[in-house]
Parts: structure tokens; C-alpha cells; sequence
């Protein structure tokens, strides 16, 4: 399974990689979404998949009775999870905002912060 | 030899100043026009405190005092006050009383003078800092805390810029000396073990004898020479002259620009008397000499005059070090006192016409003797001694040192004649300065010429008269400040009996000649100036210019170097970090030989089988989708397979929470993409997508391959087993995920609350802010409809 799962994630990276390497925010949006479930995979893998029961304590019981998933990494997607849509919450306004403002999607036609022509830096002192 | 310690007084004595610096500004607005009189106490006192330590140094005695800095390194704060560094210590804080006093005159109503006390006491403090320091590391610290005090002294006047670039330059040439100096200070702690001026003079031979004394030569001398403006770093010194006239009195020839010569001087005795010692120091000395004194009877601003015989007076203190005789350190020494004494006062002699005439230009000044006549005696005073004429300070100097070129080799008569030449032009110099303003016609350009406050001239005529009294009481002038100085720079105890009283021997006839060489010069000064004139502008090209073409340089450097790395393109900076992040994941595990091993083909089920099918298919149909509605909902499709798999391999938390964040991330991507009017297709072509999608593959099989070769190792379970064990125990909960997100990472869970809340606050903030915004350059029809 964890062969299988490596494959994915990498599958995963690379598409989420080509979609941020866009010239199109939109594109790289789309992106950050899959990188964000990349990532979440990454860790759920690193993690093993020993068993497939859910990590709970029956009723009754002290620890587990069974073997269990492993509930450390879960744990640590949950907020990843959460962490990652409220970034891509935010990205997605401020693209839209850029867009309302710019009229473009496109990186190379965005050079508010950045001007094309700074022109040569002053020479006196 | 005797040796106390003075914790106290030591401390006090440095401190002083720095508390002075930075009680002035409060002061000043207290007290007004009196708060020069209130802050001139500080050195006074610490000049006193100095001055009780004077019979034990005068007798060979050494104070010293320290406090441990950092241990592990061996780095301590510590100082010690010796012959040398005592009479050092001395002219910095008499000067600096005179200076505060003067400064508080001749600055009297400008709107910053509380911070030009500050910046100016702050100087005092580093400088004597520095020669009373004893450990390396706190010698560097002054060392660097001077240049930048003089930096910030420089460019006081920082709205001219012309003061702006003295400024740099001074901190350029200086600093960059200071760093020099550094990487030979830690040279001489790395290969000779010393890490204080005491031990390695306790160490004799030991850095002579070691096999890197050239470079350690070499890094001090750097430190040296561009802190005492030898050629060609000199050019900072006359363009320093940018800055106040006390600053130029105090830093630029009294005190800062003697660093230089007092490292040469305090290293001599570990460092001196070898063959490259004896041969680069006087040819430099020499050349500076003459050069710097014919440039100073080119100039015609007095202040420039001065700033170039300085620069001379420096050369020959370099060359005199140089020859490492006992009699030519002796020579450099009193001659170090003299003019510490005699230029200070011209530098103040200057300002004061400066003040009084409002002009310094030779040119356009005469005849100021009927209405400034304190300021005239002062000048003459000093330029006597400048001057070298008996009975003044400088004369003694100028004895000893015809003294100890005359018994020498061809090469000593070199030098000998390079000294008469320099000492010529200086007199010469010293007279346009001292005489030439004031003698003659008063020009109708001048209007109410007018002695200026006490505190003006009591300066310079204070260093005058010292400068007299000096040589008439000899034996307590050498016994108190040239002997132990002396003593310290040769290494072993001297004798000093030159007198004010002139013999008939060979260095009175030389200094006769150097007399009447000098009135020569002066006389014919207009036709020495045209000349160098000519030549200068013949060649066309001197440090200073390529000082300017240096920093120019430098900027157009900088800036290809920034318009390349930052392009301002946003895929140009995707492609950098996606391409670093391939080489670094692959780099090690090629080089390290930690590359997965070839895995076994995965036995899974048949619906894990179809469930994984999906993502892949999901994220397939993202990317080569033509119309960007295709492309979100296969963004679901993915999205929701990886909440079936996490279901399937025992995580249900996840998967809802994966299935309602997918939900809204669809949902809402849907609405914000049909609202902007983009094409729908990714329209690059093939040239530029195939390396974007062989380098995202390179950077996806990179991160395939880490992940696998981890899952290849062992499982450490220590911390899984810690939450499986103790979750019901310690926090009574059955869902050990849960408990694990609200209890044990609970604090966790609250940072990813508060980063929750912040992006929602942003995404308000960055949707309401259009009200106050500029118009949109599309309206678009989508808003208008709820």
C-alpha cells in the first residue's frame, strides 16, 4: 500500500508543481490545492499504514485492544487540512482582487511591486 | 617595573565621555549656550583621572585594569596605560576639553549642537578606548567605534552632499582598514596564541619569527595606513574637511588619524626592525611627505592647507616608525606631541577666521591682525612650532629628527633629504595658514571681521602657549610625556635630553636650511600652486576620482546583480525554487547513495485499486482540462478520492474533514472563476511547457523517491504508542486523534485557530477595502447582480 501510495504523492507533487510554474494564478491555484493534498499524503505515508481500524479506545478499555492506525499523523493532516483551506481561501480573494484591480491573471503582467523598467540605480550620494 | 591596578578611576576615566555623549542633547537644551562650559567637565575629569596615574607611568610603571568578556574565547575586556598609551591618553581629553569648549562656540546657535556634543564626546570615548586598550578584540571594537563616530561627525552637515560623501568615504577607506586590521588581530590569536598587546610584547620575536609574519605585516599595515591617510588612502582626509572645524581640529589631526601611528608605534617592538618593516613603512612615509605637503601648498582653503600637511606630518611619522632607530622613535614621538598640539590649534585658527571673516579662501583674506589679534597670536604661536623654530615643540622635533636620518646610508639621506623637502613645504604651508590672513590689506569683500567668543581662541591659544612651555621646561616635558612614550614604543627604557637651546652641530645647520628653504617656498607659493596645478590636471586622475568610479561600480554591479536574481517574473522565481528543490532532494540521495530500493509490486484490493485510479485520473484531467469549469470539477473528483482512501485506511476524521473542505473549495472556486472573464485554457506553447512539466516531474519523482526510501527504514512508533497508550488515562477520551488535537497539541490547535481567523480577517479586510480603493479598470456586470 505504501508503494502504491509513494506513486501517488508523487503524482500529486508533480502536477501541483507544473500547475504553480503557470504564468496564470488561476492555474496556480488549482495548484496549491493539489500541493496541500500532496502534502497531507506525504505525511499520512510517512506514518505507515499498519492497520486500517480507526485509532479509538473502546468503551471500557484503557488502550486500544486491537492494532490501530497510526493517529499521530492524522492528527497533523486534520490541522493541516483546516490551516491549508484558509490559505487557499485567502489566495483566491487576493487573486480576485488582483484581477479586479489589474484586469489580468497573468504573472508577467503584475509588476506593480516590481516594475519592468526601474531604470539604472542613482550614482551620486 | 611597577604595575597597579585602577579599576575604578580606569573605568570612570572611560566612561566619562560616553555618559557625557549621552546626557548632551538634554543638557544643551537645559543650560543653553553654557552647556559646552557643563560638558567640557567630563573630559576634564577624565583628564585628570588620567593625570593622577602620570608618577606611576612617568617612573615605568603600567596601570592596568579588565573585566572578563567572553571566557570561552579568551576575548576580555581589558586595558592598560603605559608610557604610550598614557600620553595619548592625556592629549585626547586636554584637546577634548578645549575642543567641547570651542565646539560650544563655534557652533553656538545651530539647531543640532546637542547632537554634535553627543557625536563628539562619543568620538572621545572610542578614542580612548582604543589606546588605552589591551586586548585585541577590544582594541577592534574602539577601533571601529572611531570610524564610525568620525563617520557620523563627517557628515554632520548631512543636507550638503559633499558632506555626505566625505562621509562615506571616510567610513569606506577606514572601515574597510578596520577590517583588515581584524583578520590580522585573529591571524595573530590563531598562529601565536597572543591575544593582548601585552602579551605579545611580553612575546618578543615570536611574531617576527612566525612563518605568517607577512600577512599579519600586511593586514596591520592596512589597518594602519588607511586610518593615518597614507598614500593612496589619503583621500578621505581632505575631504573629511566637510565636517565642522572643531571635528577637523580634533579627529582629523589631532587625535583620530594618530591611531594609525600609534598601532605602528605600539606594535613596533613585535612587529618592527625588519627588513620589509624598515623598507615599506619609509617609502610610504616619504611619499606621503612630499606629496601631501605639496598638495597642501596647492590648496587654497586654509582647512584644505591643513588637512594636506596633516597628511604629510603623517608620512613622515610613518617614516620615521619606519627606520625603527631608537633616536627615530624618539624623533617620531616628540614630534607625534608637537603636532597633535600645534595643528589642533591652526585647525581651530582656521575656523576661527572661518567665523570671523566668512571665508577661508587664501585668496580673499589679509589684513585681519588690527581686528582679530588673540586669534593672530595663537596662529602665530602654533606655526612657529609647525614651523620648527626654537623655543616651540616642533623645534625639538625637527632637531631629533635630523638626529636620526644624519648618521645613516644612502638610504637614510634619502629619506633625510624627503624630510627637508616636506619639512619646507610644511613651513611654508604653516605660514600661508598662520600669516597670510592676517598681514596686508584687509579686502572690501571682508565686512566686520571680528574676534570671536573666549572659548574660540582660548583653544588655540592655549595649545600655543603649550607648545611654547613645552620646550622651555624640557626636562619635565621629557620626563613626564616623551620619555615613558618613547620608552613604551622602542621597548626599552630611553633618554631624552634635546633642548630649546640650539648647538652648532649638523641638525641645527640642516634646520637652518630646511628654514630658509621654507621662506623660499612661501615666497614663490603662488608659482608652486599654478604648477602642481598643471601637473595634476595633466594626469587627469587621481584616488579620489577612482573612488567615485569605484562606488559607481559598485552600484551598477549591485544592480545587475539584483535585476538578475530578481527579475520581478513570478514563474522565473517558480522555476529557481522548483529547481532547487529537485537538486536538493535528489542531490543527496544520489551522492549518498540513499536511493529507494526497486519496491515489489503493491498487493491491494481491488476497490483501494479504483480508489487510487481516481485521484490519478482526477489530477490528470486538472491539468489537460480545456475549460477551467472541467478543471474544477476534476478538482473535486481528486479531492473527494482522497477522502475515500483516508476512510478506507482507518481515518474517518479525516475524511470528513476532507470532504467538507473539498465541498467549499469547489464550491467557491466555481463562483470566483466564472465571475473573472480569463480564457479558459492554458495557452503556452509547447516549447514552454514541456521543460515546466519535465522540471514539476523532476521535482514530483524527487519527493516520490524521499517518500519512499522512508517508508523502506524502520518505524520508530515511540510517540504513536505514547498517544495510544495515554490518551484514555491521562485526558478520559476514546478518540485518541481528538484527544490528541485538543489535549496533548492542544496550544497547537489554538495557533491554528488564530491562523484561521486571521485569513478570514484578511479576506474581509481585502473585500471591504474596495470601497476606499481605486475604481476597477473593468467594471465588471457580475457585481451589480446580488
Amino acid at each position: 500500500m505504501e508503494t502504491a501510495l509513494c506513486l501517488v504523492v508523487g503524482c500529486l507533487f508533480t502536477v501541483a508543481l507544473y500547475l504553480l510554474l503557470s504564468k496564470h494564478i488561476i492555474r496556480m491555484l488549482l495548484g496549491v490545492v493539489l500541493l496541500g493534498n500532496g502534502v497531507n499524503l506525504l505525511i499520512f505515508t510517512a506514518g505507515r499504514v499498519s492497520s486500517i481500524a480507526p485509532p479509538l479506545v473502546p468503551a471500557g478499555a484503557e488502550t486500544p485492544l486491537t492494532d490501530v492506525a497510526n493517529p499521530l499523523p492524522q492528527a497533523l493532516i486534520l490541522t493541516a487540512i483546516v490551516i491549508s483551506f484558509s490559505f487557499f481561501a485567502f489566495l483566491l480573494v487576493l487573486a480576485y482582487r488582483a484581477y479586479q484591480d489589474l484586469g489580468t491573471d497573468d504573472t508577467d503582467q503584475m509588476r506593480v511591486a516590481e516594475p519592468e523598467d526601474d531604470g539604472p540605480p542613482p550614482l551620486g550620494y | 617595573m611597577a604595575e597597579i591596578e585602577a579599576t575604578t578611576g580606569g573605568t570612570l576615566a572611560l566612561a566619562l565621555p560616553f555618559i557625557a555623549a549621552a546626557l548632551a542633547p538634554i543638557l544643551k537644551r537645559i543650560f543653553g549656550a553654557y552647556a559646552g562650559w557643563i560638558l567640557a567637565l567630563a573630559p576634564a575629569a577624565a583628564f585628570a583621572l588620567l593625570f593622577s596615574f602620570l608618577p606611576t607611568i612617568a617612573s615605568g610603571g603600567v596601570v592596568s585594569f579588565g573585566y572578563d568578556w567572553i571566557p570561552a574565547f579568551d576575548v576580555r575586556f581589558s586595558f592598560r596605560i603605559d608610557g604610550l598609551a598614557s600620553t595619548f591618553a592625556l592629549l585626547i581629553t586636554g584637546i577634548g576639553t578645549l575642543i567641547v569648549l570651542y565646539s560650544g562656540g563655534y557652533l553656538a546657535g545651530h539647531r543640532d549642537q546637542g547632537r554634535f556634543f553627543s557625536f563628539i564626546l562619543m568620538f572621545m570615548g572610542a578614542m580612548l578606548g582604543l589606546v588605552l586598550a589591551d586586548d585585541l578584540m577590544t582594541l577592534f571594537v574602539y577601533w571601529e567605534l572611531t570610524s564610525i563616530t568620525s563617520f557620523l561627525l563627517i557628515g554632520f552637515d548631512h543636507e550638503r552632499e559633499k558632506a555626505r560623501r566625505g562621509a562615506i568615504q571616510a567610513l569606506a577607506i577606514t572601515g574597510g582598514g578596520g577590517l583588515a586590521l581584524l583578520a590580522g588581530f585573529i591571524l595573530i590569536r590563531e598562529v601565536a596564541g597572543l591575544n593582548s598587546m601585552s602579551e605579545i610584547l611580553a612575546a618578543g620575536d615570536a611574531l617576527r619569527d612566525s612563518q605568517y609574519y607577512l600577512p599579519i605585516f600586511v593586514l596591520v599595515l592596512c589597518g594602519a595606513f588607511t586610518k593615518s591617510a597614507q598614500m593612496p588612502f589619503h583621500v578621505w582626509l581632505p575631504n573629511a574637511m566637510e565636517a565642522p572645524t572643531p571635528v577637523s581640529a580634533y579627529l582629523h589631526s589631532a587625535t583620530m588619524v594618530k591611531a594609525g601611528i600609534y598601532l605602528l608605534l605600539r606594535t613596533q617592538p613585535a612587529l618592527g626592525d625588519t627588513a620589509l618593516w624598515t623598507t615599506v613603512l619609509p617609502l610610504f612615509g616619504a611619499v606621503t611627505l612630499v606629496m601631501g605637503a605639496l598638495l597642501a601648498v596647492r590648496a587654497t582653503d586654509i582647512k584644505i592647507t591643513l588637512a594636506y600637511t596633516t597628511v604629510s606630518s603623517l608620512g613622515l611619522l610613518v617614516m620615521l616608525i619606519g627606520v625603527s632607530t631608537e633616536y627615530a622613535l624618539i624623533a617620531a614621538v616628540l614630534y607625534l606631541i608637537a603636532h597633535s598640539l600645534f595643528k589642533g590649534g591652526l585647525f581651530m585658527v582656521a575656523g576661527s577666521v572661518d567665523h570671523g571673516a566668512h571665508t577661508r579662501e587664501i585668496g580673499k583674506l589679509g589684513g585681519l591682525a588690527k581686528h582679530m589679534p588673540i586669534t593672530f597670536a595663537a596662529a602665530l604661536l602654533c606655526a612657529l612650532s609647525m614651523g620648527g623654530i626654537t623655543p616651540f615643540v616642533g623645534f625639538l622635533a625637527k632637531e631629533e629628527i635630523y638626529h636620526a636620518l644624519e648618521h645613516g646610508d644612502a638610504y637614510h639621506v634619502a629619506l633625510m633629504a624627503a624630510a627637508i623637502l616636506g619639512n619646507a613645504l610644511m613651513f611654508a604651508a604653516a605660514f600661508i595658514v598662520a600669516l597670510k590672513p592676517f598681514v596686508g590689506k584687509l579686502p572690501e569683500t571682508i565686512h566686520h571681521p571680528h574676534e570671536g567668543s573666549p572659548t574660540i581662541w582660548l583653544g588655540p591659544l592655549v595649545l600655543g602657549v603649550l607648545g611654547l612651555l613645552g620646550a622651555l621646561f624640557y626636562e619635565t616635558y621629557h620626563q613626564l610625556f616623551s620619555v615613558p612614550m618613547a620608552s613604551a614604543a622602542v621597548g626599552a627604557p630611553v633618554e631624552i635630553d634635546i633642548s630649546w637651546v640650539p648647538h652648532l652641530n649638523l641638525a641645527f645647520a640642516l634646520s637652518l636650511a630646511t628654514i630658509v628653504l621654507g621662506i623660499v617656498i612661501y615666497l614663490a607659493s603662488n608659482a608652486i600652486r599654478t604648477a602642481t596645478s598643471r601637473v595634476l590636471s595633466a594626469i587627469g586622475w587621481g584616488p579620489d576620482h577612482g573612488f567615485d568610479q569605484a562606488m559607481r561600480g559598485l552600484l551598477r554591479f549591485s544592480f545587475f546583480v539584483t535585476s538578475r536574481l530578481q527579475s520581478g517574473r513570478l514563474d522565473y522565481y517558480m522555476t529557481v525554487t522548483v529547481m532547487v528543490i529537485a537538486a536538493g532532494l535528489f542531490a543527496p540521495m544520489i551522492l549518498g547513495g540513499a536511493l529507494p530500493a526497486e519496491p515489489s509490486m503493491p498487493t491491494l484490493y481491488f476497490y483501494e485499486w479504483i480508489v487510487l485510479a481516481l485521484i490519478l485520473v482526477g489530477i490528470l484531467a486538472v491539468v489537460i482540462a480545456k475549460n477551467r469549469l472541467t478543471a474544477i470539477v476534476s478538482l473535486g473528483i481528486q479531492g473527494f478520492s482522497i477522502a475515500l482512501l483516508f476512510i478506507l485506511l482507518g481515518a474517518p476524521d479525516l475524511s470528513f474533514t476532507q470532504f467538507m473542505v473539498e465541498t467549499l473549495s469547489v464550491v467557491i472556486l466555481a463562483l470566483v472563476m466564472t465571475r473573472l472573464k480569463l480564457s479558459p485554457a492554458d495557452h503556452r506553447p509547447m516549447r514552454e511547457t514541456l521543460p515546466d512539466a519535465a522540471l514539476a516531474l523532476a521535482g514530483g519523482a524527487g519527493l516520490g523517491l524521499f517518500l519512499l526510501s522512508i517508508v523502506q527504514r524502520p518505524f520508530d512508533p515511540v510517540l504513536s504508542d505514547f498517544f495510544e497508550r495515554y490518551s484514555y488515562p491521562i485526558a478520559h477520551g476514546h478518540n485518541i486523534v481528538n484527544v490528541i488535537i485538543v489535549d496533548f497539541r492542544g496550544v497547537d490547535t489554538m495557533g491554528e485557530l488564530a491562523v484561521v481567523m486571521a485569513a478570514g480577517l484578511a479576506i474581509l479586510a481585502l473585500i471591504r477595502i474596495r470601497a476606499g480603493g481605486k475604481t476597477d479598470v473593468q467594471p465588471d456586470p457580475m457585481e451589480t447582480t446580488p
